[in-house]
């Protein structure tokens, strides 16, 4: 049976890795299972933009880099590792914005090596992406300049469905754009609330909510797998809980005191 | 009754969005953490205009079922017809800065401060008809002369596909009308209390003057009793710390 440490295991230092933000189901789990394992030089991708999970992972100097359109405690504030850490000059940021890092995994799932984005043009953002080009749209009579979004395919995906079932599916309901993720990704590494029995597919209510055994590589249970951050409707976001996280990641010590309480003590959850 | 800041800044708001002049708003989208454009928003729904409205930031009844990427491709095709943005730092042209100061990217060993980061502005703001820019800070450190860095451009050059720009700021001192053919902000209201010279001292970049001024028009009651009752309501949810302060109001527990 695996566990959150069993899967982070399988994640090779270095290695692209996908977060969704707060809220959207990001593996809390597997994240303090990354520490736990002492993951180093991991280049993080937010999709589209970072929070709590990839503040940690920050703080815990397992990121080298980090690829988003935004890093952010929501209502809590700042990412105050993340800050910390480019301030210092231990990372490096490659800035996006939102639907460029959607573009980018959509080219992933379809295969094609690029797709275009309106709009984006005229932001320094373009001027800092080598990797991005405008042409002037092929399909007009000139003078429409269009910008060109790579393929991007993370080398594993961290994220937390509500449950699993007997094929290896994993439903994440309404939160379909991670799919995408899961299409785009070469591994996709899933903690869950809880296994159910029999193959959600088969289910008609269920399966638009289904990301499918195809794309997943290994499941997990972890009860509470998102906390603090909250899980669609099985629990709230713990508020208290990340407001004393981002009093206590103010500084290296305090940050150091989070870990040792919350994700160095904490035991594999057993399935 | 007297009007908190915040209802004044969401009556204030509620004005702009129900403009006859503007591009009508039949669809509008509200960020995370937006708690005043978001009260504005329900404000002109309970007035009984017909507005959809998508907030992104609900846990339970999220609007959309791809979640940001379904937002982004309904801006994509223009049926998002007004979104709200700020910025750490806003400039005369109305460009945003919401990624930081100092060297790229922001708050790097040579110094600067950053910001979270640009979000999808760099995409909205070009692809929505209109775009209301707020932000409550109102201070030279805000409104800088020209940005550190541009998420978002307030002006394109011709031949940039853009359905349209800012239509006006709204801060806590004051309402600005963006006119994207001069490229500047005009000032078109003062909030209660704040005079020309103090928005002139806290504005670090230049703005057109009308000959007159009004102050920016007080809520009625029967916007405060909405905002206050049904609103508060419908936002007690998402922004429990701001219904509290603002409205007073608790969320069961």
């Amino acid at each position: 049976m695996e566990t959150p440490d069993t899967l982070a295991a399988l994640v090779p230092d270095g290695a692209l890795l996908a977060l969704p933000p707060d809220n959207s189901l990001p593996s809390v789990a597997l994240v303090h299972a990354l520490i736990r394992r002492g993951a180093r030089g991991l280049r993080l991708l937010g999709v589209p933009v970072s929070g709590f999970a990839s503040d940690l992972l920050i703080g815990a100097g397992c990121v080298a880099e980090v690829e988003t359109s935004a890093v952010s405690l929501g209502e809590a504030g700042f990412a105050p590792r993340f800050t910390a850490a480019l301030k210092e000059g231990r990372i490096t940021v490659r800035d996006a914005t939102c639907p460029a890092i959607h573009t980018m995994l959509q080219a992933a799932e379809k295969g094609v090596p690029f797709l275009p984005l309106r709009g984006v043009l005229g932001s320094d953002i373009v001027a800092h992406r080598p990797d991005w080009k405008i042409i002037d749209n092929p399909f007009a009579s000139g003078g429409d300049p269009i910008l060109l979004l790579p393929a991007l395919s993370p080398d594993v995906a961290a994220i937390h469905g509500v449950m699993a079932d007997e094929a290896g599916n994993i439903w994440v309901g309404r939160r379909r754009e991670l799919a995408t993720l899961a299409h785009a990704a070469r591994m996709v590494l899933a903690t869950v609330e809880r296994m159910v029995p029999g193959d959600m597919l088969e289910d008609e209510r269920l399966a638009s909510g289904v990301i499918s055994a195809t794309y997943v590589s290994a499941i997990a249970v972890a009860a509470r797998g998102t906390h603090p951050i909250a899980l669609l409707d099985e629990y709230g976001a713990d508020a208290a809980h990340v407001a004393e996280y981002a009093r206590l990641a103010r500084s290296e010590s305090g940050f150091a005191e989070y870990l040792a309480r919350f994700v160095l003590a904490r035991p594999a959850v057993a399935a | 009754m007297n009007a908190r800041p915040e209802e004044v800044l969401a009556v204030a708001l509620a004005r702009l969005i129900l403009d006859p002049a503007a591009h009508p708003a039949r669809h509008i989208a509200v960020g995370a953490a937006s708690p005043i454009p978001a009260a504005a928003c329900w404000l002109v729904r309970k007035l009984g205009h017909p507005v959809r409205l998508s907030l992104l930031h609900k846990r339970v009844g999220n609007p959309f079922s791809e979640g940001s990427r379904e937002l982004f491709d309904l801006a994509g095709q223009g049926r998002i017809d007004l979104f709200f943005l700020g910025g750490g730092q806003i400039d005369g042209q109305a460009n945003l800065n919401l990624l930081g100061t100092g060297a790229w990217p922001g708050g790097t060993p040579t110094g600067g401060v950053r910001f979270p980061g640009s979000f999808g502005s760099a995409f909205m703001y070009l692809m929505t008809p209109r775009t209301i820019l707020f932000r409550e800070e109102h201070s030279p450190r805000v409104l800088v002369p020209r940005v550190d860095h541009v998420s978002a451009p307030g002006l394109s050059p011709p031949g940039t596909f853009r359905r349209g720009t800012a239509q006006a700021l709204v801060t806590g001192r004051c309402v600005f009308r963006f006119d994207a053919g001069a490229g500047q902000f005009t000032l078109a209201s003062l909030h209660p209390g704040e005079t020309l010279e103090g928005v002139r001292a806290a504005t670090g970049f230049t703005f057109a003057v009308p000959a007159t001024i009004p102050t920016t028009e007080a809520p009625t009651p029967a916007e405060l009793a909405l905002l206050r009752g049904p609103v508060c309501d419908e936002m007690l949810e998402t922004y429990p710390d701001f219904c509290t302060r603002v409205f007073d109001r608790k969320a069961a527990a």
